[in-house]
């Protein structure tokens, strides 16, 4: 696979959120506004690029019955570069986000992708990896938060949409609204993808068909 | 997906008249009394609010049907039975937007989301309105209930649970005829109404009486023993339209003997404990829901033995 495929994998054929239902507690927990769903994602993708990196670094050094811990201090000594880093210069995400910077740790997406790519990979292809499914990621939580922010509040990155007059739907931004939200998305994207597999399959079909007829002309 | 052609059921096999839009069709006619209390009421408004109602769960139903190319269930009347118990459930300021968006959410998201009729896993009116509470609390609660011109600023039950004077309080003898001082949802205040619509289904044999007699009754013993007036107590709130109508939907109930009970009586108990100890004054609502996501475990452990298969009890006993 190239490098280039391994990026574009994680945003839309994996993509964590919507696809391998990866780093659910984040996604259900912060995406009550579309700027937190951008924030947890972009510190998550810091985190996931550094850690893939490290990981892929040391993978010959790391003996394998101990890789998990390793795994989890690299991981955790990221997370905490990045929360010291969200709390000296945006603090007010800082506190918005609150415990689920330092849970950034136990975040599946980030330990999987040691376990399942970084580990067995070159540091180039494992940083594409890393930047691939920390964007997806983004891309995902961005777009629950923005849909929940709509209905939810009315305003978009905090920017008012329909005025006074209207009345935003509450419970779209409390919990409940997270899993109605996030369960419509993937039953979407779901529809959208199976459909655009059968044509494929379709496609296939009818050339296989061809060939066939073809051959039985000659 | 299109309807198999051939259904595969287990025996015995019993041919009858009665189809689902019949069904609901009664179901429909057993509410006409309520209607013409809240019209009395509550004029224009009700008729308004129930029009809007019924407009947008059939409107929901048909398009999410075109949409997925399933045949057209509209003809089945359930959305229609959907759309006037959620207009009954709202309080008579609702502005059209909010009877609108209640019922795209109780036919879109519980019943259609879920796979139609027969699989919602909670009663879609019911639903909807608490969608409709969490999403617009100050429009759903309180003074919304009361019409502009009347005299008082509360519902009965909101009246005993903020502890206001107790002089306000309609007679018992209004709250059961629910047409004279007496306000709340527009379909669930007039008491006499509803057990008239409820009467005729179970007499009708489309429900059966133990739903919501074991509900009522529960009510009123348990009110007894918290020292309220039982009587006042049935006859408040949604208890009636709830228990007649809403507890006794087909899909989210249990439908063995003994789970009917288990089930009614959990409903009831859970709407005194609202009532007595909870943040709202009415508990009829949440307290179905409730029930509604127990439902399939209280069947699955009331499930009669079937025949040809020995007691566990009696195999363990052999074993040893």
């Amino acid at each position: 696979m190239s490098n280039f495929k391994v990026l574009t994998n994680g945003i839309i054929k994996e993509n964590p959120t919507f696809r391998l239902l990866l780093g659910m507690c984040p996604t259900l927990a912060v995406t009550t506004a579309a700027i937190n769903g951008l924030g947890m994602g972009l510190s998550t993708t810091v985190v996931l690029i550094g850690s893939n990196v490290v990981i892929s670094a040391l993978r010959k050094i790391i003996p394998n019955s101990i890789r998990i811990p390793a795994f989890v201090v690299i991981i955790a000594s990221f997370v905490t570069i990045v929360q010291m880093l969200l709390q000296a210069y945006v603090p007010s995400l800082y506190d918005a986000l609150g415990i689920y910077i330092p849970l950034i740790v136990v975040n599946c997406i980030i330990l999987g992708r040691a376990e399942a790519f970084a580990f067995s990979h070159s540091v180039g292809a494992s940083a594409c990896d890393g930047i691939g499914m920390g964007l997806g990621f983004t891309l995902s939580l961005t777009v629950l938060g923005g849909i929940r922010e709509i209905i939810g509040a009315g305003t978009i990155f905090g920017i008012s949409l329909f005025g006074a007059s209207y009345e935003p739907a509450l419970l779209v931004i409390m919990p409940a609204g997270g899993f109605i939200t996030l369960g419509l998305c993937i039953g979407l994207i779901n529809h959208l993808t199976s459909r655009h597999e059968q044509k494929e399959l379709d496609q296939a079909n009818q050339e296989l068909m061809g060939i066939e007829a073809k051959g039985e002309a000659e | 997906m299109s309807e198999p052609k051939l259904i595969v059921s287990s025996s015995p096999h019993v041919r009858d008249k009665e189809t689902t839009a019949s069904i609901m069709q009664k179901v429909v006619i057993a509410l006409i009394p309520a209607f013409a209390v809240a019209c009395y009421v509550y004029g224009w408004s009700a008729l308004m609010i129930t029009a809007v109602c019924v407009a947008s769960t059939c409107l929901t139903e048909f398009l999410i049907d075109k949409a997925t190319g399933k045949p057209n269930s509209v003809k089945d009347w359930s959305a229609v039975v959907t759309g006037i118990l959620l207009a009954f459930n709202l309080p008579v300021s609702a502005p059209w937007w909010l009877c609108f968006v209640g019922g795209a959410f109780a036919i879109g998201i519980v019943k259609m989301c879920f796979g139609g009729l027969g699989s919602n896993f909670m009663n879609p009116a019911l639903s909807g309105r608490a969608f409709l509470l969490a999403c617009w609390p100050t429009r759903m609660t309180g003074s919304a209930y009361i019409p502009a011109d009347a005299v008082t600023t509360a519902t009965p039950l909101g009246i005993i649970k903020e502890g206001l004077d107790a002089s306000m309080l309609p007679s018992t003898l209004d709250m059961f005829l629910g047409t004279s001082g007496v306000y709340g949802a527009i379909g669930e205040i007039s008491a006499l109404a509803l057990l008239i619509g409820g009467l005729y289904l179970i007499f009708t044999k489309v429900i059966s009486w133990r739903i919501p007699v074991t509900y009522i009754g529960t009510v009123f013993v348990l009110s007894m023993c918290f020292g309220q007036d039982p009587f006042y107590q049935i006859f408040a709130g949604g208890l009636m339209l709830g228990a007649f109508f809403m507890a006794t939907d087909y899909v989210s109930s249990p439908n063995t003997v003994l789970g009917q009970f288990i089930f009614a009586f959990g409903c009831g108990l859970l709407t005194v404990i609202i009532r007595q100890f909870g943040g709202y004054p009415e508990g009829v609502s949440y307290s179905i829901l409730l029930m509604n996501v127990a439902a399939p475990l209280i069947q699955k452990y009331t499930a009669p033995r079937v025949y040809g298969y020995e007691k566990k009890k009696k195999k363990e006993s052999e074993a040893a």
